[in-house]
């Protein structure tokens, strides 16, 4: 897609009080992409989404989004954008086509559309039948694709969509990605921000988040290609002692448990191999297993963050 | 039944936090002293500076006479004196005056020639209070100009002299009154508003599902949380107690030393209340709507404070035993202005005794470990 | 499991409210010294279940024994037992680390002279030794984790119930609170974990899947993955999503799931080794690499198990 991004910000921070939420983000999301925010909770997520909707000014930093300035028009993007909270924003005591019904007016869609657009969304949450329900009975995994089908109801080319499958059960969380690639099918660009790293995969690049700083910016692929070490697995039945003894072993970066197997960030793949089961054996503890793997994100999540010079806490 | 670490570690944590929460502090300590001050002001029957309008038809001496008997006594301010009573219309409708004096032609004359005189007061009855008094003022000096014509008089026989003493609150000072009650009050609403809070504030924030995952007993977390309040309370009582005292010079004639033990009964049976209240709700909104409902109204109303209960129907009597204020004024009362003790004030201790181990008692029951 | 003494015992453990069933006749056994877990999403019922194992919530029916008491009936005794992790951070916000872990230490009655010794080894463990004097309020989400933990084993408990413990964690301090766990589990503890994310779902000794409350399967993660009733390939290809709507329709696959740039197909275990699959991709014009068979997800196993149980 060409033309200009969907979302371009330099530098954009957001302080509250002595705390700095955001620090200087800077990125751009092409048209018709699905870009993803992965960090834990407290990283600036939330907050990063609220200024880029225009729910919160930012303290310095510039942007665009949709084409309208982040700082002097955000009720222009706001007509342009679709946003789905990180917390439930629908109304429980109305019904599923109630709630429609009152966005789709709130939203402003003109009349000539709305029946379009109502059973379009119905048809999207798959709520054909259930449009008489009242909106608090339905299980979460509904709620949320309601709730992203609402966002969408005046058919904006931007969605913002903050942790929307916290929770959710795999079957919704599916069916829910399997809408956003509709979306994005059809030109919609899509910003989503997730603490799953196993969702960061379903996104085309990827900004890892931590401590309001943007730490890696990338496809998955890429990130994962971009490790400043190479892995090692070890498989071990003393997985917390193999940990504390290999963190301070020669050529260890970081020693961590994943899963019952020991993660093992090494300077050199091979002479880790064969150094480090016998460093392990003279403290008694047997090795079952050691090869290569490929990093997940959870793992490059960590070395960016300790290669960064840091201890996550302060 | 009741461990003592535990119970300990449970205080211990309560005042750190108390120590630590502006607002709790602000509330226990500061509010008591502002309502005192302000209410002690605030509240006052005695009615001082009453404006008045004299109309004097009669011009002579003894119309003159009544009138500086007037302004004598100390509680009225001449503001008017128009020729014509047409004039008083105006004067009340416009808040001028508040009470018109009309002395007639024929007064002094009356007088003169030993036949009964009569003078008209109008006063103004908006509000109802402030004209009651005024009416009691200027009934009781015309009575007393009265006298005292009669007693110049060559008349040897002196009317029925009726003399009045007020024993303890010599002055009819309401501050006397109405500040041991304040105190009572203001304990009543601060103890009941600190504890209704605390419990139902911890199941909001989610702390309260942890500890009751803990052994620790429904009997030590309801004491943990009475006993730092009832220290507070107890220090509140003395605060309030010396302001009143050395603020409105209210007397002190009985024991300190006594006036601890129903203290500590009255906080208890309100603070107990506040955590049954507490416990009862699961949320701080509730809690502090029914903590005041609790605690203010009955405190107000029923407590005698405000309104004397003998002359309340008798459903309303009925209920006021059930205020453990009503008990606790009484008790104040005595020491304060009749330096009464034990002796005579054993029946309101009793009662509360029981006041206070019945919402302890309903405290522990209200309060579950378990999320409903 | 054989080998282990039953630790935590479910029979039929059920919880209605009004009529909503979140928990509906759990019967399951936890042996002494096992890390397991209760997997699933929200509404699954994990959060319930803790609740009751703990003490705070009343079951409707049925019963569960820890450490040999019964919970329906003796609830305050099973508390001296066991620690308790809420989902929602527990602790006073307006207390400091160390009046938080003092007060615990209260409530559990810890002696005096095994005190300093069992903080020294949570204050290494948790990294929490210089923010001895920090509000709770002010800790970052890992670290409020990290001291949760710390004052649910102050006491040592045999038996550890944690809910979503690294729920919306960074993953440093869920590294960090796995590590407590583990060590806890290698010296004898029985812990019980739930959590949402499947990913973590590796590490539990055996897990439970919940779904609306009821148990879909039990077992280890790797016997759950194996016995899928078919096989997953993995194949890179370019326009992944367009691709997937290809796939899914050729036969013999039963779903086709997009995977960054891989292609996820679930098909029969006697389909073969993919081929093809990859020559129909690419007669289709999509450029597709090679195909590689890798072990079902968790996620795929929660999905084939709810559909089957539907």
């Amino acid at each position: 897609m060409s033309g200009e991004p969907a979302v371009a910000v330099q530098e954009l921070t957001r302080r509250f009080g002595a705390f700095t939420a955001v620090d200087k983000v800077s990125f751009e999301v092409p048209r018709g992409e699905v870009f993803g925010f992965l960090g834990p909770n407290g990283a600036g997520k939330t907050t990063t989404i609220k200024m880029l909707t225009g729910l919160l000014k930012p303290t310095s930093g510039s942007g665009r989004v949709a084409g309208f300035d982040l700082l002097r028009d955000t009720e222009e993007i706001k007509r342009r954008i679709g946003y789905m909270s990180q917390q439930f924003s629908l109304y429980g005591d109305l019904t599923v086509e109630e709630n429609i019904e009152f966005f789709a007016h709130l939203y402003s869609v003109p009349r000539e559309r709305r029946a379009a657009r109502r059973e379009a969304v119905l048809e999207m949450a798959d709520l054909k039948e259930g449009g008489e329900r009242l909106t608090r009975e339905l299980s979460l995994g509904w709620k949320q694709r309601l709730a992203l089908g609402t966002a969408v109801l005046h058919e904006p080319p931007i969605l913002f969509l903050d942790e929307p499958t916290s929770g959710v059960d795999p079957i919704s969380r599916r069916a829910f990605w399997d809408l956003i690639y509709d979306l994005a099918g059809r030109g919609t660009t899509v910003f989503v921000s997730t603490h799953y790293m196993e969702e960061a995969e379903y996104c085309n690049r990827l900004a890892l988040m931590n401590r309001g700083r943007i730490i890696a910016l990338d496809r998955p692929a890429g990130l994962r290609a971009a490790m400043p070490a190479p892995l090692l697995e070890i498989e071990t039945p003393d997985g917390p002692g193999a940990v504390e003894a290999l963190a301070k072993a020669p050529g260890v970066i970081e020693a961590g448990l994943h899963g019952r197997l020991v993660h093992v960030l090494v300077q050199d793949a091979e002479a880790a191999r064969a150094a480090l089961p016998k460093a392990l054996a003279a403290r008694g503890i047997t090795v079952g297993s050691v090869h290569a793997v490929e990093p997940s994100l959870e793992d490059v999540f960590v070395a960016l963050v300790r290669s960064s010079g840091g201890v996550m806490e302060s | 039944m009741i461990d003592f670490i535990r119970l300990r570690a449970v205080i211990r944590k309560e005042l750190l936090q108390f120590r630590r929460d502006s607002r709790s502090l602000a509330l226990a300590f500061v509010l008591p002293l502002l309502l005192l001050i302000f209410f002690g002001y605030a509240i006052t029957w005695d009615v001082k500076d009453i404006r008045m309008a004299v109309v004097d038809q009669d011009h002579g001496a003894r119309a003159r006479d009544l009138v500086s008997a007037f302004q004598a006594a100390g509680r009225f301010t001449l503001v008017a004196a128009p020729p014509r009573t047409s004039d008083i219309g105006l004067l009340l409708d416009r808040g001028t005056a508040r009470l018109a004096l009309v002395i007639p032609p024929t007064f002094s004359a009356d007088l003169g020639a030993g036949r009964v005189a009569e003078v008209q007061a109008i006063v103004d009855g908006s509000d109802a209070n402030t004209a009651t008094i005024a009416l009691g003022y200027t009934r009781a000096i015309v009575q007393q100009f009265g006298a005292q014509l009669l007693s110049s008089t060559r008349n040897p026989v002196p009317p029925v002299d009726a003399r009045m003493r007020v024993w303890f609150n010599e002055d009819l000072s309401s501050s006397n009154m109405i500040v041991p009650g304040l105190v009572v009050l203001i304990m009543m609403i601060i103890a009941g508003l600190l504890t209704s809070l605390t419990i139902a504030r911890e199941w909001e924030r989610g702390t309260m599902e942890q500890l009751a995952s803990t052994p620790v007993s429904r009997l030590e977390v309801v004491f943990g949380k009475l006993i730092p309040f009832l220290v507070i309370g107890i220090v509140d009582v003395a605060v309030s107690s010396v302001a009143g005292i050395w603020i409105f010079h209210v007397p002190f004639r009985g024991s300190v030393l006594f006036l601890i033990g129903p203290t500590i009964l009255f906080l208890v049976g309100t603070l107990g209340l506040g955590l049954a209240i507490s416990a009862g709700t699961r949320t701080q909104l509730l809690a502090s709507q029914v903590g005041m409902q609790a605690t203010f109204l009955p405190g107000y109303l029923l407590s005698g404070f405000m309104f004397a209960i003998d002359i309340m129907p008798l459903p309303l009597r009925l209920l006021t035993y059930i205020v453990p204020a009503r008990y606790f004024l009484v008790v104040v009362r005595g020491v304060f202005l009749k330096g009464v003790g034990p002796e005579v004030l054993w029946p309101e201790s009793v009662l509360m005794l029981l006041y206070a181990a019945g919402t302890l008692g309903l405290a522990v029951r209200a309060f579950k470990k378990e999320i409903t | 499991m054989n080998e282990r003494a039953p630790m935590v015992v479910l029979e039929g453990l059920s919880r209605r409210f009004r009529d909503l069933v979140a928990v509906d006749a759990l019967t399951l056994t936890v042996g002494a010294g096992e890390l397991f877990g209760l997997v699933g999403p929200d509404g699954a019922g994990k959060t319930t279940t803790l609740r009751m194992l703990a003490g705070v919530l009343r079951p409707s029916a049925g019963d569960a024994q820890l450490d040999g008491v019964s919970v329906a009936r003796e609830p305050e005794r099973v508390k001296h037992s066991i620690a308790y992790m809420s989902q929602r951070f527990g602790l006073y916000t307006d207390l400091t680390v160390a009046e938080n872990i003092d007060f615990y230490a209260g409530l559990y009655r810890v002696p005096r002279a095994a005190l300093a010794a069992r903080l020294e080894r949570l204050y290494h463990f948790s990294a929490l030794g210089p923010f001895q004097k920090r509000l709770a309020g002010q800790l970052s989400g890992g670290m409020k984790q990290k001291l949760a933990l710390s004052c649910c084993l102050v006491h040592e408990p045999v038996i550890l119930l944690l809910d979503e413990p690294t729920f919306g964690v960074d993953p440093i301090s869920r590294r960090d609170l796995w590590l407590i766990i583990h060590e806890m589990v290698a010296h004898g503890t029985t812990v019980v974990v739930s959590t949402s994310y499947l990913d973590e779902a590796e590490r539990f000794d055996r897990l439970v899947l919940l779904h609306r409350g009821k148990r879909l399967a039990l077992d280890t993660a790797h016997a759950l993955q194996s016995r899928m009733p078919y096989a997953v390939l993995a194949i890179p290809v370019d326009r992944v999503r367009e691709a997937r709507e290809v796939a899914a329709k050729i036969p013999g696959v039963h779903r086709a799931a997009v995977f960054g740039d891989n292609l996820h197909l679930s098909v029969d275990p006697a389909g073969g080794d993919g081929a093809r699959v990859l020559d129909e991709l690419r007669r289709a014009g999509f450029a597709a690499g090679e195909v590689r068979r890798i072990l079902p997800t968790l996620e795929d196993v929660f999905i084939e198990r709810i559909a089957g149980a539907a």
